[in-house]
């Protein structure tokens, strides 16, 4: 103890340079914090001042306040849009991780079916969500399947991309080792993807969620997606932006348990 | 025991001794492109041979052929009297790159223990050598390191890590392409020592491909000099230098007219 305050004391340039370290630090995380603390103030008196009706925009305080207030609806309809994003999310990346996988060992399938992919992609997400919910009913199956759509070509791409970005190198290794085609696959080219596939899922992490909400737009009667539609007929301005706020925290969420899985996987 | 075979020339020049590598009019063709022509030499087991040549030789031409990544157009090249396939399918011989080529996601340790997985289950017989993975960490000069992953190491380590992998299936023939042409000249010196120990120690058979005429004099015991437009052998030149080779020997009388006679065959090529 003595001997750690000792070297603290020997050493004053350091502790100079530990308290700089830890000024920028607090900035890093102040300065973003503030604007967006001032940006809100700005709102609210803005809404204020020009009396603005509450239907039209909501002050931040009446955001708040339903936000609390109506705490167990907004929980009630986050749970299926989180339970549907997931799914989709799963289905999604899995679809695209075995597609890629195809693609890789064979260029006849790659010739096959990537402009199909391709041409699946271009549909708008909103435009291609009426049909899959007649197609697939009010259930569950259809917000699940629009949201492994939307999550399903980020994820072809990067993974085609990372099973291919093995150094010429490291596969004469594996000849000289007379390694197999199964070899190469789990023991050189899946590993070096993970990054890719890892830049991918972040991507997807978010736009399931953006899946989940279009397709409960379409026909549903719980989820976020359809309280952001009954709000909304119901000139309910504060309940709309709260649902908001509540989505964009669903997707906040599945960013980061991406991210943080990411930094356990990834290390090198 | 240092494991110098005994030179025994015959009148001609070839080598009495048993050999590890024989190339027999062995050429090599890209495309139209002639990248060797004409190649014959014994290599004898044992020995280090260090390869010099101008660029677009087929120095790399060569190591490449001899460890079954490229075939031959004409020729015929046997590895301990087998062909180069079974040669590789035995894993007689390993092969150093210029880049240390280690899997990034993989800690040192792993990386050394990768030839051993693979193959096993498939039922290829491995040669088991008779040093660990960890013990040739130790012999590379890595106690300690043995969790780091790649990136935590510097390029005359992973150099260090990529040798020790070659080692693991204790090869008879070691194949290195300009191992240590990317480090400095410190790293260089270092690991030249430290790769002559391995080579006294294990006894391999060493073809080392290098663009730096001290290194190659320092390293061989004999240096071959490839010409080029197409590539082939122009010369074999013993370094009759005493071993243990030391640092210092590289200003002696001896060293300097080595090199400076290489210097004078390598512009005529």
């Amino acid at each position: 103890m003595t001997a750690i305050e000792n070297m603290q004391a020997a050493d004053p340039e350091l502790d100079i340079e530990r308290a700089l370290e830890r000024r920028q630090k607090m900035l890093a995380i102040a300065v973003p914090l503030g604007t967006a603390a001032s940006l809100i103030l700005l709102w609210q008196i803005g809404v204020r001042l020009f009396a603005v009706p509450t239907y039209i925009a909501p002050a931040p305080t009446d955001v708040a306040y339903t936000l609390v207030d109506k705490f167990p609806i907004l929980l009630a309809n986050f749970w299926p849009t989180l339970y549907e994003s997931v799914l989709g999310f799963v289905v999604g990346n899995i679809a695209a991780v075995l597609i890629a996988v195809a693609f890789v060992h064979s260029r006849t399938v790659e010739r096959a079916f990537f402009p199909i992919a391709v041409f699946v992609n271009t549909i708008p997400i909103l435009a291609i969500a009426p049909i899959l919910v007649l197609i697939f009913g009010p259930g569950l199956t259809a917000k699940v399947v629009i949201a492994a759509l939307i999550c399903f070509f980020p994820t072809l791409v990067n993974m085609v991309r990372g099973l291919q970005a093995v150094s010429p190198q490291a596969l004469e290794l594996a000849r000289i080792l007379s390694a197999s085609k199964s070899e190469v696959f789990w023991k050189i080219r899946l590993p070096s993807s993970l990054p890719f596939l890892f830049s991918a899922l972040k991507i997807a992490a978010t736009t399931s969620v953006i899946g989940a909400i279009v397709g409960e737009w379409v026909g549903a009667d719980m989820g976020l997606g359809a309280l952001i539609i009954d709000a909304t007929f119901n000139f309910n301005s504060p309940l709309l932006y709260a649902t908001v706020f509540m989505s964009s925290g669903l997707s906040v969420l599945m960013f980061a348990t991406v991210s943080i899985v990411e930094r356990l996987v990834v290390r090198w | 025991m240092p494991s110098i075979v005994e030179t025994q020339a015959t009148p001609d020049g070839t080598p009495t001794g048993p050999i590890a590598a024989s190339l027999k009019d062995a050429s090599v063709k890209f495309g139209s492109f002639t990248a060797i022509r004409g190649m014959s030499i014994d290599i004898e087991e044992g020995a280090f041979y260090t390869i010099l040549g101008p660029s677009g030789c087929g120095k790399s031409t060569m190591l490449r052929l001899v460890s079954d990544l490229i075939p031959t157009a004409s020729g015929d090249v046997s590895i301990f009297g087998k062909s180069t396939e079974e040669a590789r399918l035995a894993r007689e011989f390993a092969f150093v790159f210029q880049d240390a080529t280690l899997l990034p996601w993989r800690s040192a340790l792993k990386n050394v223990e990768l030839p051993l997985e693979i193959g096993r289950r498939r039922g290829i017989k491995l040669p088991i050598g008779n040093k660990t993975p960890r013990e040739l960490l130790k012999l590379v000069g890595l106690e300690g390191r043995e969790d780091a992953l790649p990136h935590e190491l510097s390029g005359g380590m992973r150099q260090r890590v990529a040798i020790a992998r070659a080692l693991v299936c204790q090869p008879k023939l070691l194949l290195m392409d300009e191992p240590f042409g990317a480090l400095d000249e410190m790293t260089r010196d270092h690991l030249n020592l430290q790769l002559l120990k391995i080579w006294e120690e294990t006894g391999v058979t060493i073809l080392f491909v290098t663009h730096s005429i001290p290194e190659a004099v320092f390293l061989g015991q004999k240096v071959m000099m490839l010409q080029a437009h197409p590539g082939r052998l122009r010369e074999v030149v013993d370094i009759d230098l005493p071993s243990p080779r030391t640092i210092e020997q590289r200003d002696t009388q001896e060293f300097v007219q080595y090199s400076a006679y290489l210097r004078k065959l390598l512009e005529t090529c």
